[in-house]
């Protein structure tokens, strides 16, 4: 039971912070704060990734130059490449939407997502008036 | 930022040290941790103090647009050229054993000419990211070299 | 004692996660970020990934925080109060948490050497990559060398999504430009 507890928890940890990001996408209406819960969410999946790689009493992935020929444990190089490339491209996407979010602010005036609907439920209205005033 | 001393001074101190350590980064990567990505990552936050400190205008006098939009475009190219280049040797598309005449001396060109695109790429575009931001908030603000400093200031 | 410090992070990291969640001054939000950020790669140090703490340490703690700076210093600095009830959003993320929390108690158990993971491709590029291909550090020659096509792929996301930030930002910023004419008309 321990020793399931113990072999589990990482998992069990990733998985609250990944909830714990989806939930701010989900629940909150900030568009800034949903940016950051997606970064909690991102980082949740590479602490997934590193410890399915990890092994118990291995070592970083280098080549010691004096190896004393004895076999070295090493961890598993392949999730280290993969989260390595996606942390940099995470940034960059995260500047993308940050970047959208400064734009909605400038055309919106809000960054709140209930006040971005209402103000496109306005125009849209103020549309179709203007449609109906001028057709007759 | 400006009128403090203390950290103009301190910014001219660390800057060198910064961009060294990202070439010993970049081009130790195949011996120890490290490599273009980080490599890059930290060049440009050596421009990013600078930004922080001296305001946009200046750094964009440092690294104007017509340097760090195209060596955006210099990394990726760099990158696929070696592939191209492998290909006309003779490999597959990179196969960097056809690089040299010893496959080892290859793989260790190949690898070293993939991380430096690698690194101009995340530079420039880390560069041009925060550069686009601050010059946002700075366009029509006389006083806006300030604006990303505030925060920091609050909370520190 | 590795365990203890794993333990002691990860909860550290949550109870970061759940204050982002509750603070509605952004700024505070930031820098718990990237205190985040800097326990996550704590955490992969502990974890023997070196690269990958390398990497967060730099960009998630570094350029992240400043870039959400940045961002709230043209947007907002606060978040306002919830408008709608959050029972259902609760109730979502309950019910997918169980449900993956069920799903891990397959899984093998952490830094288990017998793991699949460690079955498939790992052990021919830790045994060949040294001459194979040359370089002591296995993640640089599976990064450059092995796995080239994908990084190119990376390479160019990243590109792309530099340009998009410039497209989006770099234009006249017209709505200011707007309000100054306006401004300065008596």
């Amino acid at each position: 039971m321990l020793e399931t507890v113990f072999g589990l928890y990482n998992y069990w940890i990733v998985i609250i912070l990944m909830m714990a990001g989806f939930y701010t996408v989900i629940a909150r209406g900030n568009l800034a704060k949903k940016v950051i819960g997606l970064n909690i969410f991102q980082t949740s999946m590479f602490l997934m990734y590193i410890t399915m790689g990890a092994v118990e009493g291995g070592t970083a992935p280098i080549v010691a130059t004096s190896a004393e020929g004895g076999a070295t444990l090493y961890t598993n190089p392949l999730p280290s490449v993969l989260i390595l490339t996606a942390i940099v491209v995470g940034v960059a996407t995260t500047a993308l939407g940050l970047a959208l979010a400064v734009r909605i602010r400038e055309a919106y005036g809000t960054l709140e997502e209930d006040e971005i609907r209402l103000l496109e439920d306005r125009q849209d209205t103020l549309k179709t008036d203007g449609g109906q005033t001028v057709s007759p | 930022m400006r009128q403090h001393s203390v950290l103009r001074t301190m910014t001219k101190l660390l800057m060198p040290p910064i961009m060294l350590f990202a070439l010993y980064v970049q081009f130790h990567g195949d011996y120890g941790p490290g490599g273009g990505f980080q490599a890059g990552v930290i060049f440009a936050v050596a421009f990013i103090l600078f930004t922080l400190i001296f305001g946009p205008t200046r750094a964009r006098q440092v690294a104007p647009a017509c340097v760090t939009t195209p060596l955006t475009a210099v990394g990726v190219l760099l990158y696929a050229g070696v592939g191209v280049v492998s290909l006309l040797l003779g490999g597959e598309y990179l196969d960097y054993n056809v690089l040299a005449h010893d496959p080892h001396h290859g793989q260790h060109l190949g690898i070293l000419l993939v991380e430096l695109g690698v690194g101009i790429t995340v530079w420039a575009v880390m560069v041009s990211i925060f550069l686009a931001f601050v010059g946002r908030g700075a366009e029509d603000d006389p006083n806006a070299d300030e604006t990303v400093d505030e925060p920091e200031d609050g909370h520190a | 004692m590795e365990q203890v410090i794993d333990i002691v992070l990860l909860a550290f990291m949550v109870v970061t996660a759940i204050a982002m969640i509750r603070l509605r001054n952004l700024f505070a939000v930031v820098m718990l970020s990237g205190i985040f950020s800097l326990l996550s790669a704590a955490m992969f140090v502990v974890l023997d990934a070196v690269d990958v703490a390398f990497t967060e340490a730099a960009v998630g703690a570094g350029i992240s925080t400043v870039l959400m700076l940045s961002t709230l210093a043209l947007t907002f600095r606060e978040e306002r109060p919830a408008t709608r009830a959050d029972w259902p959003a609760l109730l979502v993320v309950t019910v997918t948490g169980a449900a993956l929390i069920y799903g891990t108690l397959d899984m093998p158990h952490f830094g288990d050497p017998d793991a699949p993971i460690h079955q498939h491709v790992a052990p021919r590029y830790i045994v060949d990559s040294p001459h194979e291909v040359g370089p002591p550090n296995m993640v640089t020659s599976v990064l450059a060398s092995y796995r080239g096509y994908d990084t190119l792929g990376e390479t160019t996301v990243i590109f792309t999504a530099g340009i998009g930030v410039m497209v989006l930002l770099a234009g006249v910023n017209r709505r200011r430009r707007a309000d100054r004419e306006r401004g300065n008309r008596p």
